[in-house]
């Protein structure tokens, strides 16, 4: 995703072999994106949809919708409920992301230094990450009921602690998400780390650099773009976080685990307001959007450093 | 992943090498446990589903329950046919990606024809769009049109995950392919389509294939595209499982677990099967392993 078109060189030589017009061989690959350019306006044409609808009033009640111009931009963005929203978004997907890539890299690091124990270990670091999120959400809810479920037994917290009350709720189903994702900051920064080329960390041996220094002046800058290629992936796939979410709490309760994508589920598939549903949604793609476009400069950036075309 | 040389930087000490190992252990110990946790539940009986933690008497019953027509009069979800339409949807989304992709992902990896940047980058904003931008008018579309709840609208709308995942690997792989391989059969007299046949595109077979692979897992654990547009004809299972916790009265934690189980199984065998692949996948060909 880093990478950008390279310049390529014209396939040299093939006009001499087969007596294919230029023009024709110009417009060889839009004949081969065609399928999925359409596929692509396939797509945009609802998205273009949704964005209209935000200037409508368009719900169940009112199925023959008129324009408002900026009205529902106006009602959510007054609207407490939708800055509480964001906020238990923002908090959710920063906690999760902080949380999973300090552990994720520790756990990399570990795995990389690689005894007997953790190589073995390392099959089935990505079990989580493959287990539906969903069904990962139904897991946990029936080992977080409070009645038989195992972690009340266990930690011996009796059949009144509620893993899901207003105040927990929104940590809990944080846990969920470090659970689940965690290995995928582990396995991407574990290989990062083992395609290091080896030569700087001789160099400096010789010179007789110690452990930490060489962790923190070698190590950690050339490890840092695969540690933001995993923090980019998981702080956008946070600001959009449903499904485990939902199954566990639907939001709530009392709008304490209410994400943005959740809070327009609820306008439009709950309520049938698909008006104020695609503003919440609108609103939070511009977040994501802006995210994305800083998250990769930073990206670009570490990258040039790591590879010493930038000091 | 095959190579375990060490570095210098990674020099082991016996106190500092326990040490890891213990914390790596506690990781999979809280890693592995829900999923050990479950498997018990799995085993239980109705009886025994609330009243006993660790000693009980383990029984097949609740599988064969969840996969007959006996645990859909109980529970009311068809869960075998969940099953089967997840593998039709699942299977049916790869190949509509493939067979969109392979083309696009070639032209982009070959050619960098103008405006292929724009085409390639806003494929890879479906993989990171809100889903429900384009979902909540997709619901009103597909009950027009009458593709609400059928096997193809879930294949349409499930390439927002496979399409982003196998053009992007795809063209990677693509770009690494050195292009004198296909002059060299192009002065042979064959036709660029029969290069690409015969000699590109065998040598990213195993690109296909993990590609591939890695979509049909996130197309078969993907919720929030059945949960809206599918309803009690074609529900995959995904929504199937969420459907057990559902409904008043008598609860099922020992069916739920079994179908969760079920649910989970067949991504878990591909990604084992795709471990090495894994990585440059995950990261949309950012990360090489």
């Amino acid at each position: 995703m880093t990478r950008t078109d390279t310049p390529q060189r014209p396939p040299a030589g093939e006009g001499s072999v087969r007596r294919i017009s230029a023009r024709r061989r110009a417009f060889r690959p839009y004949l081969l994106s065609i399928p999925a350019v359409l596929l692509i306006a396939g797509i945009l044409y609802p998205f273009g949809l949704g964005v209209y609808y935000t200037f409508l009033n368009y719900s169940a009640m009112v199925p023959e919708p008129v324009l408002v111009g900026l009205a529902n931009y106006a009602v959510v963005l007054s609207d407490p409920v939708f800055w509480e929203s964001v906020r238990v978004t923002l908090t959710y997907a920063v906690t999760t992301t902080v949380v999973e890539t300090v552990l994720g890299a520790g756990i990399a690091l570990l795995l990389f230094r690689a005894s007997l124990v953790g190589r073995l270990l390392e099959r089935l670091l990505i079990l989580p990450l493959m287990i539906a999120p969903v069904i990962a959400g139904v897991i946990w809810g029936l080992m977080y009921n409070p009645q038989f479920g195992v972690l009340n037994h266990m930690f011996g917290l009796g059949s009144t602690f509620d893993w899901l009350s207003e105040d927990r709720a929104l940590w809990s189903v944080v846990l969920v998400d470090v659970w689940i994702f965690t290995p995928f900051v582990a396995v991407l920064v574990l290989a990062g780390i083992r395609s290091l080329p080896r030569e700087p960390f001789e160099a400096s041996a010789v010179d007789g650099a110690g452990a930490l220094y060489m962790f923190r002046r070698l190590m950690l800058p050339m490890m840092w773009p695969y540690i933001l290629v995993a923090v980019i992936f998981r702080f956008m796939d946070s600001l959009k976080i449903f499904d485990h979410v939902y199954v566990l709490t639907a939001g709530g309760p009392g709008g304490a685990t209410r994400t943005l994508q959740i809070g327009a589920y609820q306008n439009s598939m709950t309520n049938l307001n698909f008006s104020l549903g695609s503003t919440y949604m609108f609103l939070l793609w511009i977040i994501v959007f802006i995210t994305a476009r800083y998250l990769v400069g930073v990206l670009g950036k570490a990258q040039r450093r790591a590879a010493g075309t930038e000091d | 992943m095959a190579t375990r040389e060490r570095r210098p930087g990674s020099r082991r000490f016996s106190p500092a090498a326990a040490g890891a190992d213990l914390l790596l252990v506690l990781w999979f110990a809280f890693s592995l446990f829900p999923i050990l946790w479950m498997i018990l539940l799995s085993l239980k009986t109705q009886a025994e589903q609330t009243s006993t933690y660790f000693r009980f008497t383990p029984t097949l019953e609740n599988y064969t329950t969840v996969l007959s027509s006996e645990g859909e009069r109980i529970t009311s979800v068809d869960f075998t046919g969940a099953l089967f339409t997840s593998l039709v949807t699942s299977l049916g989304a790869v190949a509509l990606s493939l067979a969109i992709g392979v083309p696009a992902a070639y032209a982009a990896g070959r050619w960098a024809y103008r405006g292929s940047g724009d085409v390639m980058f806003t494929i890879l904003s479906f993989r990171f769009a809100p889903e429900l931008m384009v979902i909540v008018p997709l619901f009103i579309i597909y009950n027009q049109l009458g593709l609400f709840d059928t096997a193809f609208g879930t294949i349409w709308v499930l390439q927002l995950v496979t399409l982003p995942l196998i053009v992007w690997i795809l063209r990677s792989y693509f770009q690494d392919l050195p292009e004198e391989l296909e002059q060299a059969a192009l002065l042979d007299g064959y036709t660029r389509t029969r290069a690409f046949l015969t000699v590109a595109l065998p040598l990213v077979r195993p690109g296909i294939a993990a590609s591939a692979l890695l979509a049909f897992i996130f197309a078969w654990n993907n919720y929030v595209f059945p949960l809206i547009l599918t309803g009690s004809e074609n529900p995959t299972v995904t929504v199937a499982v969420t459907r057990f916790l559902g409904g008043g009265g008598q609860a099922y934690y020992n069916l739920t677990a079994a179908a969760a189980l079920l649910a989970a199984l067949p991504p878990l065998l591909v990604a084992l099967s795709i471990q090495r692949y894994l990585v440059h996948g995950l990261s949309f060909g950012a990360v090489k392993s």
